[in-house]
């Protein structure tokens, strides 16, 4: 009990669990909003919109997540001498949120097109048979539907994205697991009491979004 | 109501084709509609009467091939802005309701004069409720559609029309996905509609609502208008074998 209080003491796994919230709520709002957008153009009745949304979704979705987080710092802030701060980790801490949302996106529009795949084609006739462009009838009609309809798959992408924060330990982001890899390094004799710690914070983080995305889906189901 | 619109058609259709690959569902329609006419259309499944109406406010697109659709004295446009504010002319009434699944029956109603039209909330929400009264469904308004039963979707599906202000409603069978015993209720309210003057295009197997209800009558057969009579005239008088068979079938039903 004693060398767990020490290794809170001296090591800031508060401080890196709070880095991986962050990096979770910053990257999870981008990312899900340019995942909507892709969703949308996806399916958009414009052709080239269609294919950019789709040659974007599959590119990036196949590019392992490592390499982009390091392709962010490396290729960004090493080669392209783009510094989004003057601050050193708060830079880093940008470019993995970016990496984390470039990454993300791909999963979330299509979580949202497997959604909008449960709306009748009929609201969609009704939409425009009121008077309702594209972008209006997509916006007040068919993606609210969807939304409701892929609670379930937009839920799994929000958990997998919380652990993915791990990832930006390789940008060199102080977070969690960076923290646990410091720890075990210099406390080998520690190290089972180590791994439960850090796999207990993400539980006490992740699970709480799977309740609430059950409790959610229920709730917000659309009766037909 | 101006005396110029009167003499024009509403609706006009002229040298109309259109082909489902190479099926051709619709094959050379000319009709013209004038302000305040009830026109039912008749036929035997595939015979195209759907994809009529549908054309008429461009949920079907039309082969380019010189054909044409005007409402109101306008051609259909093909795409965007000036389609839509064209829909919005044109009420429609499906088969299966389709009534906004996730928006009450009010918000069902309001959506279009307040988005589409700019209408303050307010006024809608006043107007909306007094289309719904007319229809007799004022006191689900905060319902959602699916705790309804079919007969009072499809009334909240009219009331939605209506509340555009259309210069012509389309049914696209309207009674065909209820149970027996909720069709009167819709017909009544097309009944009232027809009575006030409201201009209609009708593709339904309810003949004694034609019979009722309709000015017109077009029987179609094989994407073509076969009769273009008064209902009257087409059930004393069928003048084709292909309209014969056609009643023939249906009254033995």
């Amino acid at each position: 009990m004693e060398d767990i209080l020490f290794l809170f003491e001296q090591y800031p796994i508060f401080e890196g669990f709070w880095t991986n919230i962050k990096l979770a709520f910053w990257s999870s709002i981008s990312a899900f909003t340019l995942g909507v957008i892709l969703a949308l153009f996806r399916i958009s009745p414009v052709r080239s919109l269609s294919w950019l949304s789709a040659a974007f979704i599959n590119l990036v979705r196949n590019i392992p997540l490592t390499v982009l987080v390091v392709m962010a710092v490396l290729v960004f802030w090493g080669q392209l001498q783009i510094s989004l701060h003057s601050d050193f980790n708060t830079n880093f801490f940008l470019l993995a949120t970016i990496a984390l949302s470039m990454y993300h996106a791909p999963f979330f529009a299509e979580a949202i097109r497997s959604g909008v795949n449960t709306v009748p084609l009929g609201q969609a006739e009704a939409a425009r048979a009121i008077g309702l462009g594209f972008f209006s009838a997509a916006r007040l009609i068919i993606i609210p539907q969807a939304l409701r309809g892929a609670i379930t798959p937009i839920g799994n992408t929000l958990i997998a994205l919380i652990k993915n924060t791990t990832v930006a330990a390789a940008g060199s982001v102080l977070e969690a697991s960076g923290v646990m890899r410091t720890m075990i390094e210099f406390n080998p004799n520690l190290m089972v009491a180590i791994f439960l710690i850090i796999a207990i914070g993400f539980s006490l983080i992740v699970i709480p979004v799977g309740l609430i995305t059950t409790w959610l889906s229920e709730k917000l189901a659309v009766t037909r | 109501m101006t005396t110029e619109t009167n003499q024009a058609p509403l609706v006009k259709m002229s040298g109309v084709n259109k082909h489902f690959g190479q099926f051709q569902a619709l094959s050379d329609i000319n009709i013209d509609i004038p302000t305040g006419q009830v026109c039912i259309v008749v036929g035997p499944s595939g015979s195209g009467k759907s994809t009529l109406c549908r054309t008429i406010n461009r949920l079907e697109t039309i082969d380019n091939d010189g054909g044409y659709i005007e409402i109101d004295g306008k051609r259909l446009p093909e795409e965007g802005k000036a389609l839509a504010a064209l829909r919005a002319d044109v009420g429609m009434v499906f088969q299966s309701f389709n009534l906004f699944a996730h928006k009450s029956v009010l918000e069902n109603v309001t959506l279009g004069p307040i988005k589409v039209r700019k209408v303050p909330k307010k006024q809608a929400e006043q107007e909306a409720m007094e289309y719904l009264d007319r229809v007799g469904v004022g006191e689900q308004a905060r319902k959602l559609p699916a705790h309804l039963s079919g007969g009072q979707q499809q009334r909240v599906a009219i009331a939605r029309a209506l509340a555009m202000k259309p210069k012509v409603l389309l049914f696209d069978e309207p009674t065909s996905a209820l149970d027996p015993e909720m069709v009167q209720e819709v017909l009544d309210v097309m009944v009232d509609l027809a009575a006030g003057g409201m201009t209609m295009v009708v593709v339904t197997h309810e003949m004694g609502f034609a019979r009722k209800a309709g000015d017109r009558l077009l029987f179609m057969s094989e994407g073509a208008v076969v009769e273009d009579t008064t209902p009257q005239e087409f059930f004393t008088n069928p003048q084709t074998a292909r309209a014969q068979d056609f009643l023939s079938k249906i009254l033995t039903e």
